[in-house]
């Protein structure tokens, strides 16, 4: 058994993983708020790392101002994106609202590969070394770089939900719409925000892995993967997105270690998170952190 | 009421025979019934074209009501069905290769094998329902299509099947020309099986589960039971959507059955109307006609300056993708019932034209 593989594996598990933890954090983030699936979660991650390039590459500008003209950018499109498709979409039965974020997903997909081409594009460098030496083992920069940001990001959301007007009136909307509204809350404020947080923060995490494997429709990947890392943990808690998304991240590379010992499969990391899903829907549909819904008649 | 018009021109019916038929009038059943000969002088009056653009839409629109039945009819929501559908293809070529039974019956038989596949993925639906069960059959989706890629003895891997001409009575269906009419038999037969359906006490309890599956259950209808129904005839009718397909192209290869698949054929319910049979049609011809439409229309629009330009002729692929996802987008925020609505309406218009009140 290679114990050094195994345990650069896993700690690229943990890395990957709390980026899932991040994304699966906005996509919980829009289902509580909003009630609404979005299935074009990874779509806002490749929007974000393809905008974020055209303002380095063609643009000609500094990171940290392409940087922030992206976020600003993805703001405005969360918002505009919620105000324009998804408003006419509340109250509507869910496949409708589940088709509308597909068809979402489609049509970004294909229009970034229009406007930007299929191939992949890289970033221009950003640190001066591109690897470093953490207790015997070489970890890229990059990666460091984007466990950090995911820890900070997700001290954010923390610190946002707990102590801020907005996030405590985001947990009041999506406790009971009515009750937060008639406390004077404005409802369609509250929605329209989260979408553009989450589209917002999906493009730092979008940068963030563009940075590390290069810009292309793969990014979008991103999206699906959410999905085994949100059920596992819940679908409406953001404390079990993240644990959700480091054991999906684990898992991934564990199951590489063994199909790549052992096994001999192929591509069995890319598709064990969806037999785990499939497990974990059938014995615990509401995950680990998620309330279990329970209706009346 | 049985006399020679297009609408009875009120509510007569006084039995739930009556209120059951599949054509109000002997009129309509009678247009109905000429309209399919019409159909069928289509290879003789257009070219080659329009008559692959029908076998087209007719396998298309089997799958497609397979999935209407299971979304709209019954409520599940699944996001796997173009797995089903490829599993249907796969199905048919191994059994005609395998076996040596003939195309016609080994088309039933992969219905009735994908049927058994959609069962044991239906089967997380017996406790989940909504957006879990959504998500659940975007999992069955991913296995599937890894599948498909791995199993080499069912699918022959990466090199793809290759399936057998359809072989009716010693006569070889190998051109467009007569296949369409092996299509146009297997339309008609699965749309009138999904009609009456719907004719049905199983079609009913469907019907039931999707408007409340708890007032259903009181009602002493078996949930369990009838949700993974309906999810054994929805990849019943994918997998002889599928059959067709593979049994047409001559070859299966595992690329083809796609996520993107998947959406396009819930778009075609989508924009045809969930719950309706006739509508799943119309959105079938929709989504079919759609990207021919967006590519006659860029060449059409080519006499500009910047329709003839590279970046919109390399791009035609994605502008079809995004023509999909739009009118997706499109139907559900303005016409969310889909375009059997709108034939309903433009039928009332006419029928009390001009003294609409």
């Amino acid at each position: 058994m290679n114990f050094e593989l195994l345990f650069q594996l896993l700690l690229n598990g943990l890395i990957v993983g709390t980026l899932y933890g991040v994304v699966a954090m906005c996509f919980v983030l829009i289902y509580k708020s909003t009630q609404i699936v979005n299935f074009a979660q990874g779509e806002f991650l490749l929007i974000g790392a393809w905008v974020c390039y055209a303002f380095l590459v063609e643009m000609h500008m500094p990171f940290w101002m392409g940087f922030l003209f992206t976020l600003i950018f993805m703001m405005v499109f969360g918002i505009v994106l919620q105000m324009v498709v998804l408003r006419p979409m509340i109250g509507e039965p869910i496949i409708s609202v589940i088709m509308v974020t597909i068809g979402l997903s489609i049509f970004f997909q294909a229009a970034t590969k229009w406007i930007f081409g299929a191939t992949t594009a890289t970033y221009p460098q950003v640190f001066e070394t591109r690897s470093v030496n953490l207790l015997g083992m070489q970890i890229e920069t990059a990666y460091i770089m984007s466990f950090v940001i995911s820890l900070f990001i997700m001290a954010g959301f923390y610190w946002f939900f707990k102590y801020s007007k907005l996030g405590l009136a985001m947990r009041a909307t999506a406790f009971d719409q009515q009750v937060a509204q008639s406390l004077g809350i404005s409802v369609k404020t509250v929605f329209a925000m989260s979408w553009a947080i989450s589209a917002l923060v999906s493009a730092i995490a979008g940068i963030v892995i563009g940075m590390v494997n290069g810009v292309s429709s793969a990014l979008s990947v991103i999206g699906i993967k959410v999905f085994p890392a949100v059920i596992l943990g819940g679908l409406d808690s953001i404390v079990g997105a993240i644990v959700g998304g480091v054991i999906i991240g684990m898992l991934e590379n564990t199951a590489e270690f063994v199909d790549g010992q052992y096994l001999h499969w192929g591509n069995l990391f890319s598709i064990a998170p969806f037999y785990v899903l499939i497990i974990i829907l059938c014995i615990k549909p509401y995950g680990l952190f998620g309330t279990k819904d329970i209706e009346r008649i | 009421m049985a006399g020679f018009s297009i609408r009875p021109c009120g509510d007569f019916r006084t039995t739930y025979r009556q209120d059951t038929r599949i054509f109000d009038t002997t009129y309509v059943r009678n247009a109905a019934i000429l309209g399919i000969f019409a159909v069928a002088m289509i290879p003789f009056v257009l070219d080659g074209y329009y008559v692959n653009l029908f076998i087209q839409i007719s396998y298309f629109a089997i799958a497609a009501l397979g999935l209407n039945i299971l979304v709209g009819f019954t409520g599940q929501i699944s996001l796997g069905h173009a797995a089903f559908f490829g599993f249907g293809a796969f199905a048919s070529a191994w059994i005609n290769n395998t076996t040596g039974i003939p195309v016609l019956l080994s088309i039933p038989l992969a219905g009735l094998m994908t049927a058994a596949v959609g069962l044991l993925f239906g089967l997380p639906a017996a406790r989940i329902k909504g957006l879990y069960l959504a998500i659940a059959t975007l999992a069955a989706q991913f296995i599937l299509e890894d599948f498909f890629a791995r199993a080499e003895w069912f699918t022959g891997g990466s090199y793809g099947a290759a399936a057998n001409p359809i072989n009716v009575f010693g006569f070889e269906v190998y051109d467009d020309f007569s296949f369409f009419y092996v299509c146009l038999f297997f339309l008609v037969v699965m749309y009138l099986l999904g009609t009456n359906l719907m004719r049905t006490r199983d079609g009913r309890a469907f019907v039931a589960v999707r408007d409340h599956y708890l007032s259903a259950e009181i009602m002493g209808i078996n949930l369990t039971k009838y949700r993974l129904m309906s999810f054994a005839i929805s990849s019943f009718y994918a997998g002889i959507g599928g059959a067709i397909y593979g049994h047409y192209l001559g070859f299966v290869s595992a690329e083809g059955f796609t996520i993107l698949l998947s959406i396009q054929f819930l778009g075609m319910i989508i924009i045809g109307g969930l719950g309706s049979v006739k509508g799943t049609l119309m959105g079938t011809v929709f989504m079919v006609l759609l990207p021919e439409v967006m590519e006659s229309g860029v060449s059409a629009l080519s006499v500009f300056e910047w329709a003839s330009s590279t970046a919109v002729t390399d791009g035609l692929a994605y502008i079809k993708e995004m023509a999909i996802g739009l009118a997706i987008i499109l139907f559900l925020i303005f016409e969310p019932d889909g375009l059997a609505h709108r034939w309903q309406q433009i039928r009332a218009y006419w029928k009390l034209y001009p003294f609409s009140y």
